[in-house]
């Protein structure tokens, strides 16, 4: 990602990569090893948990029980298939929240930049938007949904949950946009100017490609809040088929079948990962506006 | 005309009273102390900022039809060169703004990129150029669409000495084959001189026009190196210096000539 991870050689950069999953791994053994059975606890107040297998399964055990069908039921698919189709459903409703939240960001930035009195009235709403929490708008995205209805069209709890990844992953976008649409240097500005080029071109020929370079970090933060938020909206909307669902489905089983919890949050870290990946393969395509000018 | 601008303790005169008239294909430097108004004169010949009183006229028309109309060039002290654009595609930028065929473009970016001499540079991005040559592109730049009139503002401003004086003759070279006026604003009393058919003299605070001098060092296309070392040229460089500073600074002229 950055110009020194660049340079640093291969068999290095792997090696980081195998200890930074190694190195938890050998955390959580080993307390589990050391530590007490009933956890670290100072007057009363639990500080370490408990290191029982039931607490804390082996981490050869949630893997092991990744091979395993997901139910007892005859016929089921392994853990691991089950989770990934869970993680790919997630993943589809949380571009499409990513995609609109991408939108309405670029939008309101675009609005915010042509006309400064819309920026200042704008800006302290959007911040404010963050604020409330999702659990608060998960059942009134959900209950306006379920009032339109338009011809063959009808809401259903997914688009509600799509909705909710959105509100989360526009928020970076607006902000960084507008710090991009806003940074090219004056001489630029002054120089469309003397073309008597009209906004939109100037937008288009020099505002949009100058945001690049804080674009992409937004784009990057906002498919990490899109896949928060479709977890969390698919919890509380209770739409099935999800990570998130299935994350509250699993955590019950957790008393007979200890690993069993793990599997979900994997697949949630996996599905993070996946996210963030996607979005850096698009500022692979977009290098040239990466450039930085070489001043004289 | 004049000019001022507001600040929070009241109006600031920036330029008074400043009157200039330059003629087809004449090169005028506009020098003076930094805070004359130089290049606020500059911006509002080019449109980028409003006189609060008087009138420009470029080619019979305002200010802002010429702009409209693209009647100049502009150059600015940072070359301003788009840093995802290819060298190519900055000095199309203009003419592709305004609708030019990309054939006619492609042509013309071919014509200009050899004027200047950076053909195996066409498809090079700007911070892969010296600063010298990235000057040279935003000149290429700005006259691509053949204006008759080139604004610079300190374009050789941020180049060494060296560069800057291969530009010098480069840029007289240029002005030559285009036939362009120029307005060029400096603080270098030699890149005037070396430069200009006339030279606007302005002092600070408020800013106005103190003195107009010509220059008459020869035809365009015969100006080059063995001028810097001529006997008129270091004359004409004294003649701006003691215009500069005044005829209230003998004592200055004196630690200089000596």
């Amino acid at each position: 990602m950055t110009g020194a991870g660049t340079r640093t050689p291969l068999a290095a950069r792997i090696g980081w990569a195998a200890g930074g999953v190694l190195v938890p791994v050998l955390l959580w053994e080993g307390y589990k090893f050391a530590g007490p059975d009933d956890g670290v606890s100072l007057a009363g107040i639990p500080l370490l948990p408990r290191t029982t297998d039931l607490a804390m399964p082996h981490v050869w055990t949630m893997l092991g029980r990744l091979a395993e069908p997901a139910t007892s039921a005859a016929g089921a698919p392994p853990l691991w298939a089950a989770v990934l189709e869970a993680a790919a459903f997630t993943l589809g409703i949380a571009a499409l929240g990513w995609l609109l939240g991408v939108l309405v960001g670029t939008g309101l930035a675009m609005v915010m930049q042509r006309f400064r009195s819309a920026g200042s009235a704008l800006l302290p709403w959007i911040i404010l938007s963050q604020t409330v929490p999702l659990i608060a708008i998960a059942p009134l995205v959900r209950r306006w949904g379920s009032q339109l209805e338009i011809g063959s069209f009808a809401w259903e709890n997914w688009m509600s949950v799509a909705v909710i990844a959105s509100y989360l992953a526009f928020f970076p976008v607006a902000v960084g946009a507008l710090r991009g649409f806003a940074s090219p240097q004056a001489s630029h500005v002054d120089l469309m100017h003397s073309y008597s080029v009209g906004w939109w071109r100037s937008f288009l020929f020099l505002r949009l490609p100058a945001s690049i370079p804080f674009l992409l970090p937004a784009l990057r933060l906002a498919a990490a809040n899109a896949v928060i938020g479709a977890v969390v909206a698919e919890v509380s909307i209770g739409l099935k088929g999800g990570i998130g669902r299935m994350i509250v489905e699993y955590a019950a089983a957790a008393g007979g079948d200890p690993g069993k919890p793990w599997a979900p949050i994997f697949g949630a870290v996996l599905l993070g990962l996946a996210a963030v990946a996607a979005t850096s393969v698009l500022g692979l395509f977009l290098n040239r506006y990466r450039r930085g000018e070489q001043t004289a | 005309m004049s000019t001022g601008f507001s600040t929070g303790r009241g109006t600031v005169t920036a330029l008074e009273a400043a009157s200039m008239t330059v003629a087809p294909g004449e090169f005028v430097s506009l020098i003076g102390p930094s805070g004359c108004g130089k290049s606020t004169l500059l911006r509002l010949i080019a449109d980028l900022d409003e006189p609060s009183s008087g009138t420009i006229s470029v080619f019979g028309r305002t200010a802002r039809q010429a702009r409209k109309e693209q009647a100049y060039g502009i150059a600015f002290q940072q070359a301003g060169l788009l840093p995802w654009r290819t060298v190519r595609a900055n000095i199309e930028l203009p003419l592709q703004l305004h609708g030019t065929a990309a054939k006619a473009r492609r042509d013309r970016a071919d014509e200009l990129l050899a004027m200047i001499g950076l053909t195996e540079f066409a498809e090079s991005f700007p911070d892969q150029l010296s600063g010298g040559m990235q000057q040279r592109v935003a000149i290429a730049r700005s006259l691509a669409e053949s204006p008759r009139l080139l604004l610079m503002d300190e374009p050789f401003g941020a180049l060494d000495e060296m560069t800057r004086e291969r530009m010098q003759n480069e840029l007289v070279r240029i002005c030559a084959e285009t036939g362009a006026a120029v307005v060029f604003v400096t603080h270098s009393i030699p890149e005037a001189v070396f430069l200009s058919d006339r030279v606007f003299v302005m002092s600070a605070r408020p800013g106005r026009i103190k003195a107009v001098l010509s220059m008459r060092l020869g035809a365009a296309g015969e100006r080059g190196e063995n001028l810097r070392e001529d006997t008129a040229f270091y004359a004409a460089i004294t003649a701006v210096r003691e215009s500069l500073h005044g005829a209230d600074a003998p004592a200055l002229r004196g630690v200089e000539t000596r």
